[in-house]
């Protein structure tokens, strides 16, 4: 089952494609990359994720496995012989999977809010509320590091897969709005592990260039300001 | 060290029924808190800061927060009995993927289901059943979620089941009428005491709903 064949359908400026790839990697893994092109999804996207119709979605023999999160842990559970990504620990484990879930589901929603701003205070409170998650992420590395370089320890695991697919749009939105959110001075421990994660074999070659995605993103944030007529 | 276990919970909400489910199958031992979410206790505001939000569970002081977390939680503990999630990597990648269908979509399409009115709630209701329906054709024959046993999407969802009641009410229609096998596999699960011990009464449930309507003003 695991020599089966491996397709993944992705783009590849969406962080959370990079997750599935970077597990894939750590397990050195070969696969088929198929880019999509979200404006015009292709006849396997539609049929592999009927339901949410979005990647990245992993392909598997024939068998479709769907959401970003849940296919790291199936190539973690299929691929158990290679270097373990989920911690072992039920606790640690349950700890990781916590934080995963309020990176995706407040974490990442308040950075786009800096891009959808609509005026400077609007956009002064975004950076607010991303410059507070970030301290709790900055504690949270602490605790779960236990000293070591990765939220998974020795190695880059699931915790880091989960946060470390943002940094190129991170990268991005610092850029693009002149300030600073993971730094030296505010998150020292994150600042380390970011350079650490993104120099990561497994990581470098599928982390965009960050003025590529500035390109891309300026395109994007322009269809956020004048939404197109539905 | 004895082991302690808490579960600080609010018995309407159905993401603490899960919670409870998941531990009675595994016939572990807990100690249930009731939580006033108007008046949060210190207890769950130091366990849970990041959301004060219950379900938590307490295992040895250590606090694992949001629902389907903790219940993988249990069953990685707890492994001799009952297991909630397949061996088998793909039926575990359904079986959660088919969880977070629930959180996604389920959740929110009957608070829309109750909260709303008129034309509104035509839509809601319309969107609400062709969810559920999504959700039977998953289950196909098969008794469970599962397959042959009681599993991981099956806790996801069941809760609901004791909602049904009043959005039937709120909203004027039989979701037995348009699920009738979903509407089964309620029924079959409910035969199960981690289940119908796990669920408050529905009637209590649309009792508390009205009392929440009148407080918004609705």
């Amino acid at each position: 089952m695991a020599g089966d064949a491996v397709k993944l359908l992705g783009a590849w400026p969406s962080p959370v494609v990079m997750r599935a790839r970077i597990a894939l990697n750590l397990k050195s893994v070969g696969y088929e990359f198929v880019e999509e092109n979200l404006g015009n999804k292709s006849q396997l996207l539609l049929q592999s994720n009927p339901v949410h119709k979005k990647i990245p979605v992993l392909i598997h023999g024939d068998k479709p496995v769907c959401e970003s999160l849940i296919i790291v842990q199936y190539i973690d559970e299929v691929w158990s012989s290679g270097p373990g990504i989920l911690p072992s620990d039920p606790y640690d484990l349950a700890t990781a999977r916590f934080w995963a879930a309020y990176i995706d589901d407040k974490w990442f929603p308040s950075l786009t809010g800096i891009a959808k701003a609509q005026d400077d205070g609007a956009k002064k409170a975004a950076i607010e509320q991303v410059s507070e998650g970030l301290a709790l992420l900055e504690d949270a590395f602490r605790k779960c590091s236990k000293g070591k370089t990765f939220f998974g320890g020795d190695r880059v695991g699931y915790l880091d897969i989960a946060f470390g697919c943002f940094l190129g749009w991170l990268r991005v939105t610092e850029k693009m709005n002149g300030v600073e959110l993971i730094s030296r001075s505010k998150t020292p421990q994150l600042a380390q592990w970011a350079e650490r994660f993104c120099a990561d074999p497994a990581v470098k070659d599928v982390m965009p260039e960050t003025d590529k995605l500035a390109e891309f993103a300026k395109v994007l944030f322009a269809k956020f300001k004048n939404p197109p007529s539905q | 060290m004895a082991e302690t276990l808490t579960l600080l919970d609010y018995w309407p909400s159905m993401f603490g029924m899960r919670c409870r489910i998941a531990l009675r199958e595994k016939d572990i031992k807990f100690e249930y808190q009731e939580q006033d979410l108007w008046s949060k206790s210190p207890l769950l505001l130091e366990m849970n800061p990041i959301y004060k939000k219950i379900p938590v569970l307490i295992h040895n002081g250590k606090p694992i927060c949001e629902s389907l977390i903790i219940v993988e939680y249990i069953d990685e503990t707890w492994k001799g009995k009952a297991p909630l999630l397949p061996s088998d990597p793909y039926e575990r990648a359904q079986a959660r993927f088919w969880a977070d269908y629930v959180d996604k979509k389920i959740y929110e399409g009957g608070r829309n289901v109750w909260s709303t009115t008129g034309e509104d709630q035509g839509e809601a209701k319309k969107e609400y059943i062709e969810r559920l329906k999504v959700l039977e054709g998953v289950l196909g024959d098969k008794p469970f979620f599962g397959g042959d046993s009681f599993g991981f999407t099956d806790i996801a969802l069941i809760p609901y089941y004791s909602w049904f009641y009043s959005y039937e009410i709120c909203a004027n229609f039989s979701i037995e009428a348009e699920c009738p096998k979903l509407i089964s596999w309620a029924k079959r699960c409910m035969e199960k005491e981690s289940v119908s011990e796990s669920l408050p009464d529905p009637e209590k449930i649309y009792m508390l709903l009205l009392e929440l309507k009148k407080k918004a003003g609705k």
